[in-house]
């Protein structure tokens, strides 16, 4: 290292220093990889772990993080010598100038961009875009919406989400193959009408059965005992074989009908009916606007609740439980509602998934998609609504681009898979979000309730970490 | 009877691993109060470098069984440490003084990061390891049936003995353990007195980590196979073991750690394996309910 280069001010940029700092990055990122990267173990055809060395590998992933961490501190200094100007002062007021314009600008594009998309890849093409993107990215808005009444709102944090949603789905698919076609079978084309709100009933009941014991435990433990709650759920379905049909999951499940007009090539199916040829484009269409009905019917719910004594009392208990105790507050009731509610909207988007996929298994119901629900939540700025939807653009869409990413295998050989690579980035994402905005992505929120003048909530007190 | 004593040993055993990994969660609980989610999954990586030194031990160096084994765990307790270290360093500690669920969150993350970062660069398929010390101690005979110690089921129970003694000897006559135990009781008048607390919570994960290395030695000696995904459920049975325990208890780790070792097996042997996980999650969920400061817990007191 060169010693001629020692800076006498503080404003001068310390080579040696930065240096020595990704010196070091380098030597424990070289440690890391010793055993885990420099080698890899894989069967021969023996079934036997034979050795492969890939020091190069270590090397490179070395070199990266030792570049990594010198622009770091580059970068690090130079935001230092610019600390006098505040920049974000503009980015705030651009933001304030189109938010009246940001969601009527943002309702009539989701309203129309299934027919967007049918215009401009066709009737064939267009499945994937309103599918693996529309549908896909609005069931994780409604489930983050539902959630985001638990955690945001409320302040409990839920890690067993997913039960309520693989509630709701086990409920339709079980009273959609088996009880309906036995008992009703004239309710046939109305299954998933009827099952609705049957699943997001009894979803809510198995919210209130499982929060009851626990909604006194606070934080952490909460979020362990919900998380065992969602593994005890998920291993029955594997395990109970005659209730659930175990690993091999439900199939055939009946798809929703146009209220009362299936979507099949029949005389009397949906494209009969209304003098269109067939085609499964308009079933996808329809479920689009399913899942975005229901989705807006749970914001709209969320931002009334806010307004009535209930929603207040879960801000309320969010921000300081025991004040709430003081001043009267039913603390087991309010969470025990918030509890039932937010299971409510998760039992129907599972409902909703049943309908859409004509498939179910217990692998849907993984403690991931409740982590993935809940980083949604988290990402979005907790309690926010509008952050919900970013964060699933962001989180869902950025993830099924991933599947997309064809192109990355000339650059790194054919054997290269970008899909392997998603649940990485989703992990690398989550924490990297935390390390730069742990209160999330819209961390600034208006109180619901203004008495004579607005003022700032410990909630935008906290955002850069004050409290 | 003789199942009942057969069921002991292994329930033993098994509780052995969880006990080492349940330590990793009570004291990092104990010392700043967050469940640290990835600690499974650090078990999991130590795992796979225990695998991998054991192979360059065993297949590029040619050592003997014995003394691979006594060097995969020392490097795995060293390497295991330093990977823990960083993962404190970067995802926890520029969270510390943030809002509540900052730092639960980013562990949630970093438990996913490490399970598909190890599937990434090892592969998704079961990796074997040979067999070793298969042979089987018989003890006495019932009805023709054999009741027996594995040598590697005595092997994991002398080490854990061991490990666990030179651990309490360092939180409890040490400058380090003194250091530790002060930042448990409070970080602010720690500081005040000189401990750099910092260093206390790193060398902590450190400490957790090492012995989340010893506890990945000993399952793929038991078992004698490892996966990406096979941190999760061991890592949520060792916090339900520390929880059982009382967290913040070390002692009461290593006896939740057994206890659910034991429930585990037998129930396992007498009711039903498929739902020998269930059993475990419900005990987590009774025990928090009913019991929430566990066996050997303080009682939480809040102060407003």
């Amino acid at each position: 290292m060169t010693q001629a280069n020692t800076p006498s001010s503080t404003e001068a940029f310390d080579l040696v220093k930065a240096l020595k700092d990704a010196g070091f990055a380098g030597m424990v990122t070289f440690g890391l990889c010793v055993p885990i990267v420099a080698f890899r173990a894989e069967q021969d055809m023996a079934n036997k772990l034979v050795l492969q060395q890939r020091w190069w590998m270590a090397l490179v992933i070395t070199g990266l993080v030792i570049m990594a961490r010198f622009l770091f501190s580059l970068h690090q200094h130079s935001r230092r010598n610019e600390h006098a100007q505040q920049a974000p002062a503009g980015t705030l007021s651009a933001l304030a100038l189109i938010k009246p314009y940001l969601a009527p600008l943002g309702f009539g594009f989701i309203t129309i961009y299934p027919l967007m998309m049918l215009a401009i890849h066709g009737p064939g093409g267009s499945i994937k875009w309103i599918d693996n993107f529309g549908i896909q990215i609005l069931i994780y808005v409604m489930l983050g919406w539902g959630l985001n009444i638990v955690v945001g709102l409320a302040g409990l944090l839920d890690l067993g989400y997913v039960a309520f949603y693989a509630v709701g789905a086990y409920s339709y698919a079980l009273i959609a193959t088996k009880v309906i076609p036995e008992t009703f079978p004239f309710l046939g084309v109305w299954a998933f009408w009827i099952c609705l709100p049957i699943s997001g009933l009894l979803a809510a009941l198995w919210g209130i059965l499982l929060g009851f014991p626990v909604l006194r435990l606070r934080g952490d433990y909460l979020a362990i005992v919900t998380l065992a709650f969602g593994e005890i759920i998920r291993l029955v379905l594997i395990n109970w074989v005659d209730f659930s049909n175990g690993y091999a999951g439900l199939s055939s499940i009946p798809r929703p009908s146009f209220f009362g007009i299936p979507f099949n090539a029949s005389d009397t199916g949906f494209a009969a009916v209304f003098n269109l040829e067939f085609s499964p484009i308009y079933r996808t269409i329809f479920l689009y606007y399913v899942i975005l009905v229901l989705s807006l019917m749970t914001a709209y719910v969320t931002l009334k609740l806010r307004r009535l004594p209930v929603g207040r009392a879960w801000e309320a208990l969010r921000e300081d439980e025991i004040a709430c105790r003081s001043l009267g507050i039913n603390t087991t009731i309010t969470k025990l509602t918030a509890f039932a509610i937010g299971a409510m909207f998760g039992g129907f988007a599972g409902c909703f998934f049943a309908a859409r996929q004509g498939f179910i298994s217990p692998e849907s119901f993984v403690f991931l998609e409740s982590a993935q629900i809940l980083a949604i939540v988290v990402l979005g700025g907790m309690g926010s609504l509008f952050g919900v939807v970013v964060a699933s653009i962001a989180l869902v869409g950025g993830i099924e681009i991933l599947r997309e990413l064809d192109f990355l295998k000339e650059v790194f050989g054919p054997t290269f898979d970008p899909s392997q690579y998603r649940m990485l980035v989703f992990g690398v994402a989550m924490v990297l979000m935390m390390l730069w905005k742990p209160r999330g992505l819209i961390s600034t929120r208006d109180p619901s309730v203004v008495y004579k003048e607005r003022k700032a909530i410990s909630g935008s007190m906290v955002q850069e970490g004050h409290g | 009877m003789a199942i009942f004593i057969q069921q002991l040993i292994n329930g033993l055993t098994l509780g052995s691993i969880y006990g080492l990994i349940a330590i990793g969660y009570t004291m990092v609980f104990g010392i700043i109060g967050m469940v640290n989610f990835a600690h499974g999954d650090v078990f999991m990586v130590s795992a796979f470098i225990a695998l991998l030194l054991f192979l360059v031990a065993t297949t590029l160096l040619g050592f003997g069984i014995v003394p691979a084994l006594f060097l995969v765990l020392v490097l795995g307790m060293l390497i295991t440490g330093l990977w823990n270290w960083t993962i404190e360093r970067t995802a926890y500690r520029p969270l510390r003084g943030s809002f509540r669920l900052a730092p639960l969150i980013s562990a949630i993350g970093m438990s996913i990061l490490l399970s598909n970062l190890i599937q990434v660069i090892q592969g998704p398929r079961n990796k074997p390891v040979p067999p070793m010390f298969t042979q089987v101690l018989p003890l006495f005979e019932e009805n023709g049936y054999t009741v027996g110690i594995g040598y590697k089921q005595i092997v994991i129970m002398v080490v854990t003995a061991v490990l666990l003694g030179l651990f309490w000897y360092i939180v409890q006559k040490t400058p380090l353990g003194r250091a530790q135990r002060a930042c448990e009781q409070d970080q602010k008048m720690a500081a005040l007195l000189g401990i750099d607390v910092d260093k206390t919570i790193s060398l902590t994960f450190v400490l957790g980590a090492a012995l989340a290395a010893v506890a990945g030695v000993m399952y793929i000696m038991y078992y004698g196979v490892i996966n990406f995904s096979d941190g999760f459920v061991p890592g949520v049975k060792a916090f339900t073991a520390a929880v059982l325990g009382g967290i913040g208890s070390l002692p009461g780790a290593v006896i939740g750690g057994l206890l659910i070792g034991l429930i585990e097996t037998m129930w396992s042997a007498y009711f039903s394996i498929d739902y020998k996980d269930v059993a475990a999650f419900s005990i987590l969920a009774i025990t928090l309910v009913f019991l929430p400061t566990g066996l050997l817990g303080r009682p939480e007191v809040e102060k407003v």
